[in-house]
C-alpha cells in the first residue's frame, strides 16, 4: 500500500459521529407486508378513502414488479416481509412549547447541532422534525398561514386539505414510476406537504429533519410542494441517521409542482449512516425525486450533498413542460469506506426556450463507488432549449471508483447540449505542501475538497452551507493521515 | 539553531544522503550548492518531513528538539520553511484562505487567537509589498496559473507570512529573471534578522551576489564535501563541478 493509500485509510478510519440510539418509545406494527398492513396504516392514520385506495393500487402495481438492477450498484438481496412498515413515537400530541417535548428528543436534537429553540429564534427557519414517522413539533405555523402558506406534515395534509392531497399527489412521481416509487407509495408513513398560495414568496426558509429511529423500521417518507402562480420558496432538508448494524431500506419520494412564473429552490443535505468502515450496516436510500415545471417562466434548482447511506440511488429530475422554463441540479456526492453511490439527474426539456444546468462533484475516498448518471433528453417541439452539464470527479487514493455515465437525447435540431468531466486527484504532494505550511493532513483535505466543492455549496442557503462544509470534512476523516 | 549528525537517507530503497553534517546558527546564511542529483532537495524534504523519504541513519536537532520526530506540520509550526524548488497547484482553494489557516494553525501551537479577518488581511498587505505580488495572483488559488517566476515569489511571500526561524530556499533562483531574483533576494534580506537563519539552495553563483552567505558548502554524492567562505562559490562557478570529481579523485 502506498503512503497516499495509508494517508487516505488513516483519515477515513474514523467512527461515524452521529452514530447514536436515543431512547424514545415507539409504537411499532409486526413486521411483514400485505393488504392488511396496508388497511392498518391507513386507518391509524385515520386517512380519507381515497389514500387508501391509491395505497391499495400502489401495492397491487407493486407486487407484479421485480426489484430492479444496477450496473454499478451492488445491492443485497432485501427481504420485503422483514420490514416493519410504521413506527410513531407513543403518543404524539402537538406541543405548545418545547417544554412539553420529550426531552430525550431535544437531547438528540443537540447532538446534531440543531438544537431546536436555536433553530426558532436565531435563524428565522420553520422546523418541522419528523422523529420516524410522525412529525412531533411544527413551528412558525402560524406566520406562514398569515400568507396562506401551508406547510405541515403530510398526514395533517391529508386531513385537513384532502383536496389538494388528492390534487396533486403521484403528478410527479407515479407510482408505475418505479419499484421504490411502487413501495413508497403503498406504505409512506408520513413526510412534509407544502403549498405556496399564488403570487407569495415564503418569507423563510423551510426546513424538515428527517431521523429514523426505530430499528429495523424501514423509511417511507414523502414530500410535496406546490407552488403556485409566480410564488416562491426555499425548502430545506437534511439528515443524519444513528448507527445501526442492520441494513436499513430508505425509499423517499419528493414531488414538486411549480405553476407559472414560480421559482422554488430545494436544498438537501443527505447524511444517512454510510456503515462502519468495514461496509457493516448503513442506510439504503432509494430515493425517487422529480419536479414538474409545469407553467411557462417556471424554476426549479435541486441543490444536494450527499455524505451518507451505505448505498444511494438518486436522481432528482426536472420535466420542463412551460416555455422558457430553467432547472439547475446541483449535487456533491461523498463516498468514502464501503459506499457506493450511483447518482444523477435527469433534464426532460419539453417546452421552448428551456434551459437546464447541471454541475455534479463527486468525491470518492476508500475503496468506494461514485457513479454519476445523467439523462438529458430534448423533445421535438422544444426548440432553442439549452443544457450544459459538468461533471466532475475527484479521487482520494487509488482503491475508489468514480464513473460518468452521461446519456443524451435531442430531437430538436436547434437545441444546444454542451458535457464537460473532469477527474482529478488529491495528490501526496499537496497535501505535504500544506503540512509544511503548518496545515494537518485532514485541515488539508478538508480545505481542498471544500474548495473543489465550492461551487455547488455556494448555492445552499447560509447556515446549510456551513453544516455541509462540516459534513464533507467529517465524512473524509481517517481517509487520509 | 540546527545541528545535523551523520544523517543518512534514502528515496525509493536508493541511499541517497551519506552520512551528512551541517551546524547552522541563528543569523547566519548558509549555501549548499552542488551537482544535479547530489541530494539537495532529499535534504530539504527530509529536513521538513516528506515521508516518501526514509531515514537511515543519524540526528537532527532543532533548537533543542529532534526535529525528525515532528509531523511535518509541526516542524513548520517549530518554524521551520520550506520554499519549494517545484511548488504544487491546488485547484479551488484561494491564497487567501491558505494562508489564514496556515498562520493560525502556527498562532494556535503558540497558544494565539486566531487573527481578525482584518488584521490578517492588513498583514498580507504588507508582506505582497515585499515580494511585489500582485492581489490577483493572491486572490487565485494555491499556484494555480501561475508562472514559474510567480510561484517563487509565492513561496518568499509565504515565507513573509509565516515568520519562520529557520528557511530553506531549494532553488528559488531557477527560473528567475534577473529583475525577479532581484525582488525575491531583496525580499528575503528584509526578512533577515540576527534570530532567524537561512540555507540557500543554488546552482549558480549569481543568486549569491544578492543573498550573501557567511558560509558555501558543497554537497556531493550525499555529503558536504567542501566548506569555505563565501569565495568558494566563485571558484566553483569558475572551475565548475568537475573540479569537485576531480579533488574526489574521480
Ligand atoms: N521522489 C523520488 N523518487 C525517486 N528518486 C528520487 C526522488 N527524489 C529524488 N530522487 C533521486 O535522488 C537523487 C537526488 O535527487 P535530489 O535530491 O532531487 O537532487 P538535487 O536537488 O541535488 O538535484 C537523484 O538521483 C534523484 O533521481
Ligand atoms: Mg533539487
Amino acid at each position: 500500500m502506498g503512503d497516499q493509500d495509508k494517508l487516505l485509510n488513516e483519515v477515513t478510519q474514523r467512527e461515524y459521529q452521529y452514530g447514536f440510539v436515543s431512547d424514545i418509545e415507539t409504537e411499532t406494527i409486526s413486521k411483514g407486508l400485505n393488504e392488511d398492513v396496508i388497511r392498518l396504516i391507513s386507518s391509524k392514520k385515520k386517512e380519507p378513502k381515497f389514500m387508501l385506495d391509491y395505497r391499495l393500487k400502489a401495492y397491487r402495481y407493486w407486487q407484479k414488479m421485480d426489484m430492479p438492477k444496477w450496473a454499478h450498484l451492488n445491492i443485497p438481496e432485501i427481504d420485503f416481509q422483514d420490514i416493519i412498515y410504521y413506527a410513531a413515537p407513543k403518543s404524539t400530541p402537538k406541543y405548545e412549547s418545547l417544554d412539553e417535548v420529550d426531552p430525550e428528543l431535544l437531547a438528540t436534537f443537540d447532538k446534531l447541532g440543531i438544537p431546536l429553540q436555536e433553530q426558532k429564534q436565531l435563524t428565522g427557519v420553520a422546523v418541522d422534525a419528523v422523529i420516524d414517522s410522525v412529525s412531533v413539533k411544527t413551528t412558525f405555523k402560524e406566520t406562514l398561514s398569515e400568507k396562506g402558506i401551508i406547510f405541515c406534515s403530510f398526514s395533517e395534509a391529508v386531513q385537513e386539505h384532502p383536496d389538494l392531497i388528492q390534487k396533486y399527489l403521484g403528478k410527479a412521481v407515479p407510482y408505475t414510476d418505479n419499484y421504490f416509487a411502487a413501495l413508497n407509495s403503498a406504505v409512506f408513513s408520513d413526510g412534509s406537504f407544502c403549498y405556496i398560495p399564488k403570487g407569495v414568496r415564503c418569507p423563510m426558509e423551510l426546513s424538515t429533519y428527517f431521523r429514523i429511529n426505530a430499528s429495523n423500521t424501514g423509511q417511507f417518507e414523502r414530500t410535496l410542494i406546490v407552488a403556485e402562480d409566480d410564488s416562491y420558496v426555499s425548502y430545506l432538508e437534511g439528515c443524519t441517521a444513528p448507527q445501526r448494524d442492520e441494513n436499513q431500506l430508505h425509499a423517499a419520494i419528493v414531488e414538486i409542482i411549480v405553476e407559472k412564473g414560480a421559482e422554488v429552490k430545494y436544498s438537501t443535505v443527505q447524511n444517512w449512516y454510510p456503515g462502519d468502515k468495514n461496509g457493516v450496516g448503513g442506510i439504503y436510500n432509494f430515493v425517487t425525486k422529480r419536479g414538474i415545471c409545469k407553467g411557462d417562466r417556471s424554476k426549479l434548482l435541486w441543490n444536494q450533498v450527499e455524505t451518507g447511506s451505505a448505498i444511494t440511488w438518486k436522481y432528482p429530475s426536472c420535466i420542463l413542460i412551460g416555455d422558457d422554463t430553467v432547472a439547475e441540479f446541483n449535487s456533491v456526492a461523498l463516498t468514502n469506506n464501503y459506499q457506493q453511490a450511483d447518482t444523477g439527474t435527469k433534464m426532460i426539456h419539453i417546452g421552448k426556450n428551456s434551459k437546464s444546468t447541471i454541475v455534479s462533484k463527486g468525491i470518492s475516498a476508500g475503496k468506494s463507488s461514485n457513479a454519476y448518471r445523467g439523462l438529458v433528453k430534448v423533445g421535438k417541439n422544444a426548440s432553442n432549449s439549452r443544457n450544459f452539464s459538468q461533471c466532475d470527479s475527484l479521487l482520494l487514493g487509488n482503491q475508489c471508483g468514480a464513473h460518468t455515465f452521461p446519456y443524451v437525447e435531442v430531437a430538436n435540431n436547434t437545441a444546444i447540449v454542451e458535457h464537460e468531466a473532469t477527474t482529478s486527484k488529491i495528490g501526496e504532494d499537496q497535501i505535504f505542501y500544506c503540512n509544511q505550511r503548518g496545515i494537518s493532513t485532514e485541515d488539508a483535505i478538508g480545505m481542498i475538497v471544500n474548495g473543489y466543492a465550492k461551487e455547488v455549496i455556494n448555492k445552499l442557503p447560509m447556515e446549510f452551507a456551513v453544516e455541509a462544509q462540516r459534513l464533507l470534512e467529517i465524512s473524509l476523516e481517517g481517509s487520509v493521515g | 539553531m540546527l545541528k545535523i549528525k551523520d544523517l543518512r537517507a534514502s528515496v525509493e530503497g536508493k541511499q541517497i544522503l551519506n552520512g551528512l553534517n551541517l551546524e547552522v546558527k541563528p543569523g547566519e546564511v548558509h549555501a549548499i550548492m552542488g551537482p544535479n542529483g547530489a541530494g539537495k532537495s532529499t535534504l530539504a524534504n527530509v529536513l521538513s518531513g516528506n515521508d516518501k523519504y526514509d531515514i537511515i541513519g543519524g540526528s537532527v536537532d532543532f533548537g533543542g528538539n529532534d526535529l525528525l520526530d515532528l509531523s511535518p506540520e509541526n516542524r513548520s509550526r517549530e518554524g521551520l520553511f520550506l520554499s519549494f524548488q517545484y511548488p504544487v497547484e491546488i485547484p479551488g482553494v484561494s491564497m487567501v484562505n491558505f494562508l489564514k489557516t496556515a498562520v493560525n494553525e502556527h498562532r494556535k501551537y503558540r497558544n494565539l487567537p486566531p487573527l481578525k479577518a482584518g488584521d490578517f488581511l492588513k498583514m498580507m498587505r504588507e508582506k505582497k509589498e515585499l515580494v511585489h505580488i500582485d492581489s490577483t495572483l493572491t486572490n487565485r488559488s494555491v499556484n494555480e496559473g501561475f508562472s514559474g517566476g510567480e510561484k517563487k515569489k509565492n513561496e518568499i511571500f509565504q515565507m513573509a507570512m509565516l515568520q519562520p526561524k529557520l528557511s530553506i530556499l531549494d532553488e528559488t533562483d531557477s527560473g528567475l529573471d534577473i529583475d525577479a531574483l532581484r525582488i525575491v533576494a531583496n525580499g528575503v534580506n528584509a526578512l533577515k534578522s540576527k534570530d532567524n537563519a537561512t540555507i540557500v539552495v543554488t546552482h549558480y553563483q549569481r543568486l549569491l551576489d544578492y543573498i550573501v552567505p557567511d558560509y558555501v558548502h558543497i554537497l556531493y554524492k550525499g555529503r558536504i564535501v567542501k566548506t569555505a567562505g563565501k569565495e568558494l562559490a566563485l571558484e566553483l562557478e569558475e572551475k565548475g563541478y568537475d573540479w569537485i570529481k576531480e579533488e574526489m579523485g574521480e
